[in-house]
């Protein structure tokens, strides 16, 4: 099967005045199908400017990306948006869901922006089927102000999946949980990954990438180390090892 | 992304800060209530000018005598009376395109029946003045030609001058004197209300020209003569030929100044018109003015909405929004403001022009096509001064804007 992502001598420059910085250089690497990958990285060794490009938000100065075989390396910022909207989903640190608006409404937003044709009453329902498979269909209806941090993130989850992308992207993801909440979402993308779908996650925190099942490590814009995650944890476990959970 | 959604979210958005969107609007709500109002009133003022222009007739010409100065006293048009009868004859005989002529006597008489007596407007004139004035009789009859050639003292009698000497009693065949010569009065005019210049034009006694000159004032000479056309476009022909004939007739030579002056019905009704549109021209640049910082307004407020919504502008465009998506939105944002901003206006001129309407008495009507051009000119305005903040939203770079804060 063809690789999801693959990195070809891959180089990003920032130029602020007559400084130029590397922020990755000649990065080759590749995520094949079903995989669960943890990028991580002190700051400033180009994990950011990694998952960025990863994501499609940016483009590399040099090299090519070839994303679900597509080479988006060249692609104009329209183009980069629809490959954003179809391939991509996007969990962020801080949960970025647009306030005083449904749940619902917020997983429905990917749906909005495919230039596909489907009824509201369409949309709903895909949009319903993805917070359920996060397991807050009972919360549809809910503002984020009126969730936890833990389904908010969920919610984000579920806007990420609405669109059946080939690659999840997370950007420190448990950033802003409490450990428990962490390990929670740790589960959510587990359970994910077990059905195949495929996961790139930037994190800073080692007992989070454990979760994963293989490790790539960063250090001033090259990868030092890459390797399979010898004793994986898993979520349910460590959940099941902890206090029972409160009431929600 | 569908129009209908771009919409609910547009609302959604200025719902959420509605004391901001209101007071937004305001500037917008007084452009276009005070142009609403403003055109109301002209509108209304100029329905009330024509109808009194076309209370002076139809396709009328007036002439007026020349004035004259002595001792260095100028007497005013008329006076001189440099027009005689057979000018009058003349147009009638020779100018084409004229289908009545009226020579004109006037001169202030006090009449009196039984004991009551009233000072009037004495106007001599022809049986052409009922049709050329469009002055219709109330009852009774207009004299005859035959009565003028006679001189017979005959008159008609206006509304107001009827009512001061009769009351409510039918004057039609009672006598009355003028100069103590006595008249009957053989027809009672309709009411024609307030002339272009305020007078009461009922306060009036008419009498046949002939009967006027030789039994009232002695006069051989007009103070005018008043001649209608047979169509408004033969109007300005007929006034050429008119001057060019009473050139010849009076012997003025070529460069010497008429000792007459012929007035066409348009060029009246022109001069009437001429204030108000200064007026209009006026008052709509001021709305013009109000309108402009509504739209400035709507502006600021926007550019505030995007530097506010850059987060929520960032997630649209990781998601998958295209630039001319957000361009839409903040654009539709902007129209909705000024669109809604237009219709409260137009409620608001609406009502302030009905109010002005029933407390001043001041004629006013909206014309259909002023609230389609205010609603629509308020739309272009939200899409004029929406365009940059969309502009600036949509060009923003996703990964800076997510991680605004």
């Amino acid at each position: 099967m063809a690789a999801v992502i693959r990195f070809d001598a891959l180089s990003k420059t920032y130029s602020s005045g007559d400084v130029e910085v590397h922020a990755v250089r000649e990065v080759s690497f590749e995520v094949q199908p079903g995989e669960f990958v943890a990028i991580m990285g002190a700051s400033g060794s180009g994990k950011s400017t990694m998952m960025n490009i990863l994501g499609c938000l940016d483009q590399p100065t040099r090299g090519r990306y070839l994303l679900d075989d597509i080479d988006v390396s060249q692609l104009g910022r329209d183009a980069l948006a629809d490959i954003r909207n179809q391939k991509i989903g996007f969990v962020f640190q801080g949960f970025n869901l647009l306030s005083r608006t449904s749940a619902l409404e917020n997983v429905e937003l990917p749906l909005m922006y495919a230039r596909t044709q489907q009824s509201a009453k369409a949309l709903h329902a895909r949009a319903l089927t993805a917070l359920e498979t996060v397991g807050l269909g009972k919360r549809a209806g809910h503002h984020p102000n009126q969730l936890s941090g833990g389904q908010q993130q969920r919610v984000a989850i579920a806007r990420a999946l609405v669109n059946e992308p080939a690659l999840l992207l997370a950007d420190e993801p448990t950033g802003n949980l409490d450990s428990r909440t962490s390990i929670e979402i740790m589960d959510t993308f587990q359970t994910l990954n077990d059905r195949g779908m495929t996961i790139v996650m930037v994190t800073h925190e080692h007992d989070i990438a454990l979760f994963t099942k293989r490790n790539v490590v960063m250090r001033d814009g090259v990868i030092v180390s890459d390797i399979l995650v010898p004793k994986r944890s898993v979520a349910r476990d460590e959940l099941a090892r902890l206090e029972p959970a409160p009431v929600p | 992304m569908k129009l209908a959604a771009t919409l609910r979210i547009a609302v959604r958005a200025l719902r959420r800060n509605k004391m901001r969107s209101v007071l937004t609007m305001l500037g917008i709500i007084i452009g276009v209530g005070a142009v609403i109002a403003i055109v109301g009133l002209t509108s209304g003022a100029q329905a009330q000018v024509q109808a009194q222009i076309s209370s002076l007739g139809k396709n009328m010409i007036l002439i007026f005598s020349g004035s004259t100065t002595s001792s260095g006293v100028r007497t005013g048009w008329g006076a001189a009376g440099t027009l005689k009868i057979e000018d009058a004859e003349a147009i009638e005989r020779e100018v084409p395109g004229v289908v009545g002529v009226s020579p004109e006597i006037r001169s202030t008489a006090q009449v009196a029946a039984g004991n009551q007596n009233w000072t009037t407007q004495l106007l001599g004139e022809g049986p052409d003045y009922f049709e050329m004035r469009q002055w219709a009789l109330a009852g009774g009859a207009i004299f005859t030609d035959q009565e003028v050639r006679a001189a017979s003292k005959v008159a008609v009698i206006g509304r107001t001058t009827a009512t001061q000497l009769f009351g409510s009693a039918d004057p039609v065949g009672q006598m009355i004197r003028v100069k103590n010569v006595p008249f009957l009065i053989t027809g009672l005019l309709k009411p024609k209300g307030m002339s272009l210049m305020g007078s009461d034009q009922d306060d009036v006694l008419i009498v046949p020209y002939t009967t006027a000159m030789k039994r009232l004032t002695g006069d051989v000479k007009l103070r005018g003569i008043n001649v209608q056309g047979a169509s408004d476009e033969a109007l300005p022909r007929a006034q050429q030929q008119i001057t060019a004939l009473l050139r010849q007739r009076h012997r003025i030579a070529a460069g010497m100044d008429d000792d007459f002056t012929v007035r066409g019905q348009q060029e009246i009704a022109e001069m009437a018109s001429a204030t108000a549109k200064i007026l209009t021209s006026l008052l709509g640049a001021v709305a013009g003015v109000s309108l402009l910082v509504g739209g400035i307004g709507i502006m600021n407020i926007m550019l505030v909405s995007v530097t506010e919504r850059t987060r929520e502008i960032g997630i649209r465009l990781a998601v998958g929004a295209h630039g001319r998506d957000i361009l839409l939105q903040f654009l539709i944002e902007a129209v909705t403001l000024s669109a809604v901003g237009g219709v409260l206006g137009i409620l608001l001129g609406l009502g302030t022009s009905e109010i002005l309407a029933r407390t001043a008495g001041w004629p006013t009507h909206v014309p259909v096509m002023a609230v389609v051009v205010s609603f629509c000119f308020s739309g272009v305005i939200g899409v004029v001064f929406g365009l940059y903040p969309a502009w600036k939203a949509a060009s923003l770079d996703p990964i800076d804007a997510l991680r605004y804060e």
